[in-house]
């Protein structure tokens, strides 16, 4: 097999791998300035396609290196800093059958820096070292290795063990300081308390050629705690660097027009009374006024509503709203407080300090835990001192007893289960940002959608299609083909037609007109073809000057939506509809998914309101919405969800985020955070059982390093396989 | 009892160079796309040029 030849060709993409094209002179390096160029490769998926989009991207003159990241689904690119580098390269992947799309490197900066993850992971390692080599020692010594052999053992264990110690062990000591200083216990302190104690009195009990010495259970139990560190380390910074890819691949820019023509500027750099052009397709930048053009307007993300707006000359838009038909050019107006956005803003800050503080388990954990286990160990030293008076024996099992306590196992029982459980649900599509919102999305009894692209798709459908002469569906879809509209698109799917319309003709913001056998045709708008607007989505079709008719539109349920609602309610949770539109479309989406309990017409404010009344009821919320009028909702809900097709303000409210874009991802979250939620107290419980035995044993001064040993390594043990069964839950 | 004289500096000699080992492969990034590697070992093309430039 030559490189040449894939040898797991499982996308088209793969089998058409280029010839080895042409070799063109690179650039000279030293000649030309370079720069990195991020992009999101979404379809890469395995080693032909590395191959192939690496190979194809060395061989132009202009990059001096390409490397594909899978784990991250990017490709980073040193080229010469040629203006519309970018694009060129966006071009030459498409052509090659990848469509790429630039990231924001100033959005993506703040996440790369994983300084923290390879500190934590050179800790670990180090850690691990020390514990194999010193456990290595202390066999011998178990085996029943006296006198000089055993001090020799116990030396080479404690040069190995206590700057190992210190250095793996600094998280914990920074962390738990920290909260002394501030006066509180967490579960660092008694960590920490256990690691110093633990070696402390093994160097002590080295010196004075004691019989045992608890190096090995120190290093083990930094090892253990280290990787539940690493694990939870893990889990939040692969679902911020997919939160700040989304982010980043929403560049948001302006189209402004100067005196010298157009230029493309950053929303930040608009200044009130600038003019800006908008193409269809695109969304308005800034609140203003229309000066040119006629158009439609969808304000369904900004307001929930489906129902098109027509606007011309004069007509006062919000930022937010997506431009249908024809391109406008507009007075940026009320730039700063007092935009609609920077309103919605506000309702998220407050709803966001009103947002009850929640106690995660490992929280509860700890703050049972810390006291119990200084206490305990606290008495024994007193207890054996007062009792023996041989204050050496008293602090040994002192010692022996805060080892035992085996905070590994409590230290592992919560991130092993998050990090399964994110992993999970990432491969499902489901990002997940923090793994406490997990733990909230186990307490859930409601459930709250919203209407517009969260329920529904978002894309209008012919509903009246039974109802319409076929004369007129024919000569609909032949006009139809000729636009760019959505609606006029949805029309072209479903009829086909093959009638020679002559004089098309596209009048942007009022439709597309024609001639079929000397006969004037109009397809458009209702004023503009003489008909009577109606309060639903629709378009017009008028055939000389007889009376026009209509062609009705709904936005579509979701297909997987009803499903989805019948699943949570099984699970006995009550559904809600809280909709920014009219009633009427509210009301008979809620018919179609199944949802009994329905609001309509709520404003941002209202939506925030009826979910803090749900909470005043004692519910905890589960919100649904991808809309910027629901932001503010998700934030004020207990826990939040968000399709990755919201808008960013929603993305950046939501705790989780469904990339699949699939509504069953809703049901499926639940369910497995349900799971976690239990499989988190059982892992308590292991640790507790494990203590209960494990601790009368030390109080009563039986427990030697090797039980110690024995009781941590089981322990940790057990929890981390009862954590993976999240990934193999059915 | 004088093999532990071989054997204990052994032992370290051998874990610390792993240790080192880890560190280097901290530091050049080789933890930085579990799924890449994972893959490109199944081509013949990276086998010479691992860098793939």
């Amino acid at each position: 097999m030559t490189a040449e030849t894939p040898s797991i060709a499982v996308c088209p993409a793969c089998v058409a791998l280029p010839a080895k094209g042409k070799v063109l002179p690179k650039l000279d390096p030293s000649e030309v300035a370079m720069r990195r160029v991020e992009l999101a490769m979404p379809t890469v998926h395995c080693a032909a396609c590395i191959a192939a989009v690496e190979r194809q991207l060395a061989s132009r003159p202009d990059v001096f290196g390409a490397r594909v990241n899978l784990t991250l689904k990017r490709v980073s690119i040193t080229a010469a800093d040629l203006p519309e580098i970018e694009d060129s390269l966006i071009a030459e992947l498409d052509r090659l059958g990848y469509p790429a799309k630039p990231l924001d490197s100033a959005v993506l900066a703040g996440a790369e820096s994983d300084k923290a993850g390879r500190d934590l992971l050179a800790r670990l390692g180090v850690a691990g070292f020390a514990m194999m080599n010193v456990m290595l020692l202390s066999i011998s010594v178990w085996a029943g290795a006296e006198g000089y052999t055993r001090n020799l053992m116990h030396g080479i264990s404690a040069a190995i063990a206590l700057p190992a110690v210190m250095f793996a062990g600094y998280p914990f000591y920074k962390s738990a300081w920290g909260a002394l200083r501030r006066g509180h216990l967490n579960m660092d302190v008694p960590i920490s308390l256990a690691i110093l104690l633990a070696s402390g009195v093994s160097l002590f009990e080295t010196i004075e050629g004691g019989d045992h010495a608890y190096f090995d259970a120190a290093l083990t139990l930094t090892f253990f705690l280290l990787v539940g560190r690493y694990l939870d380390y893990k889990t939040r910074d692969t679902a911020r660097s997919a939160a700040s890819e989304l982010a980043a691949l929403e560049v948001q820019k302006a189209r402004r027009i100067t005196d010298n023509g157009e230029e493309t500027v950053p929303l930040d750099a608009l200044r009130e009374g600038d003019i800006l052009a908008v193409a269809p397709g695109e969304r308005l930048p800034a609140d203003g006024v229309v000066t040119w053009g006629d158009s439609e307007l969808d304000p369904s993300m900004l307001t929930g509503e489906t129902l098109p707006q027509a606007v011309g000359p004069g007509a006062l838009v919000r930022a937010g709203m997506l431009n249908i038909s024809g391109p406008l050019k507009m007075r940026a107006e009320g730039l700063g407080e007092e935009t609609l956005l920077k309103q919605i803003t506000r309702l998220v800050e407050t709803a966001e300090t009103t947002r009850n503080k929640y106690t995660s388990l490992a929280e509860k954990a700890a703050a049972i835990y810390a006291p119990a286990v200084h206490i305990l160990s606290l008495l024994a030293f007193l207890g054996w001192g007062f009792a023996t008076g041989d204050w050496r024996l008293a602090i040994n099992i002192a010692a022996s007893v805060l080892i035992i306590t085996c905070p590994c196992a409590l230290g592992l029982a919560v991130p092993a289960v998050l990090a399964a459980a994110s992993g999970r649900l990432f491969a499902q599509g489901v990002l997940l940002k923090d793994g406490v919102s997990l733990e909230r999305l186990a307490d859930i009894d409601t459930v709250v959608f919203d209407k517009t692209g969260t329920l529904t798709t978002g894309n209008a459908t012919l509903v009246n299609a039974d109802d319409i002469p076929a004369k007129a569906r024919d000569i609909a879809a032949a006009l139809a083909q000729h636009s760019a509209h959505p609606l006029s698109k949805s029309i072209a799917k479903a009829f086909s037609s093959d009638l020679h319309i002559t004089d098309i003709k596209e009048h942007p913001g009022f439709g597309t007109s024609g001639q079929l056998n000397g006969e004037p045709l109009r397809l458009g708008r209702a004023d503009w073809c003489g008909a009577v607007p109606v309060a639903q989505t629709a378009v017009w079709l008028q055939i000389g000057t007889a009376p026009a008719q209509p062609f009705l539109f709904e936005d579509e349920l979701r297909p997987e939506a009803a499903d989805t609602v019948a699943t949570l309610k099984a699970a006995g949770l009550t559904v809600r509809l809280l909709s920014g539109d009219v009633p009427a479309a509210a009301g008979k989406i809620a018919k179609a998914a199944g949802i009994a309990h329905w609001t309509a017409q709520a404003s941002p404010a209202e939506k925030v309101d009826a979910l803090n009344a749900l909470a005043a009821q004692g519910h905890k919320v589960l919100m649904v919405g991808d809309g910027l009028n629901d932001a503010a909702a998700l934030r004020a809900a207990h826990v939040s969800m968000s399709p990755a097709s919201a808008v960013d303000a929603s993305r950046s409210s939501a705790d989780m985020i469904i990339i699949s874009n699939d509504l069953g991802e809703v049901a499926n979250a639940y369910r497995i955070a349900v799971a976690s939620k239990r499989r988190i107290i059982e892992n308590f419980s292991i640790a507790a059982v494990y203590n209960m035995v494990s601790v009368p044993l030390a109080l009563a001064g039986f427990a030697t390093p090797l039980i110690a040993a024995l009781a941590m390594s089981a322990s940790s043990i057990t929890v981390s396989l009862n954590s993976m069964r999240i990934g193999k839950m059915k | 009892m004088n093999i532990l004289a071989v054997l204990i500096p052994a032992s370290l000699i051998l874990g610390g160079i792993g240790l080192a080992a880890f560190f280097w492969s901290v530091k050049n990034n080789q933890f930085e796309d579990p799924k890449g590697n994972a893959e490109r070992i199944l081509s013949d093309r990276f086998d010479d040029d691992p860098d793939g430039n």
